[in-house]
């Protein structure tokens, strides 16, 4: 007699060992950066090449500054995770868990040092 | 017949144990580019994970350039003019119809996921929507900022 379920047995055989939340993950920061990208261009198309004294003013201000660290923060988790995705189809075994968490500690210092950046402009 | 028969067997077995001894079983990878053959679809797939991921240069600059603004002055005035320099507009120029890639195929991806547009024609059309969109996007941009 066998106790365990057919979905239980199932369950993490997957290409990437797990099931939707990867997929999941990625629509829900991929319609959240859909509705703030658009702005985050226009504040930074606006500020590349201003002057010093412009670029600090225009950070200051809080819509600049919270767009922009949160293009930043899930623009790099939707990154880490896309990362993930190709990783998956092109590495196996320790180099594939080798480059996921490189990435990852990437992409988390990046964002960590955008919004330190952010802070220090805006306060 | 038989004899025959057993022989191939025996070869295939000998094929698999020499597969298995050297290395694991040597698999194709995805995605199979020498196999198919290109079209608009498939084009617009490859380009919506290479824009991506190629979007972290754009970021590293990016973060790289309010560093320098945090920073000071002269630290921005480095950070700023090699961004505006030429080889700095070619790169943030790309960057932008990166983005705007991504953006629009990342949406036509909304669209397949929910079960619509998978037919050919409509595939392909939202193909094309994609790759010029970027550009009059693109364009747009530069003209409004």
């Amino acid at each position: 007699m066998r106790y365990l379920t057919a979905r239980k047995r199932a369950e993490g055989k997957g290409a990437a060992h797990t099931g939707t939340e990867h997929h999941w993950s990625m629509q829900v920061s991929a319609v959240g950066l859909a509705l703030i990208v658009p702005t985050f261009l226009y504040i930074f198309g606006k500020a590349l090449g201003s002057d010093y004294a412009t670029v600090t003013e225009t950070f200051s201000h809080p819509i600049p500054a919270i767009v922009t660290a949160l293009v930043l923060v899930f623009g790099l988790k939707h990154f880490n995770r896309g990362f993930e995705m190709m990783a998956q189809d092109y590495l196996r075994g320790s180099q594939l868990k080798a480059a996921i968490m490189f990435m990852t500690a990437f992409t988390y210092g990046l964002a960590a040092t955008g919004l330190f950046a952010l802070a220090k402009l805006a306060l | 017949m038989a004899r025959a028969r057993l022989r191939e067997r025996g070869s295939t077995n000998k094929g698999t144990k020499m597969a298995e001894n050297s290395k694991g079983v040597q698999r194709p990878l995805s995605p199979h580019l020498q196999i198919y053959r290109w079209h608009i679809p498939m084009l617009t797939s490859i380009l919506t994970r290479v824009t991506g991921n190629a979007l972290i240069v754009s970021t590293f600059l990016v973060v790289w350039w309010l560093i320098a603004a945090a920073t000071g002055e002269a630290y921005f005035d480095l950070a700023n003019g090699i961004l505006t320099s030429w080889i700095g507009d070619i790169v943030m120029t790309l960057s932008l119809l990166g983005v705007w890639y991504h953006f629009l195929a990342g949406l036509r991806h909304l669209y397949y996921d929910a079960g619509k547009g998978m037919d050919i024609p409509t595939a392909e059309k939202l193909g094309w929507a994609c790759l010029i969109g970027s550009v009059v996007l693109t364009v747009l941009t530069i003209i409004v900022i």
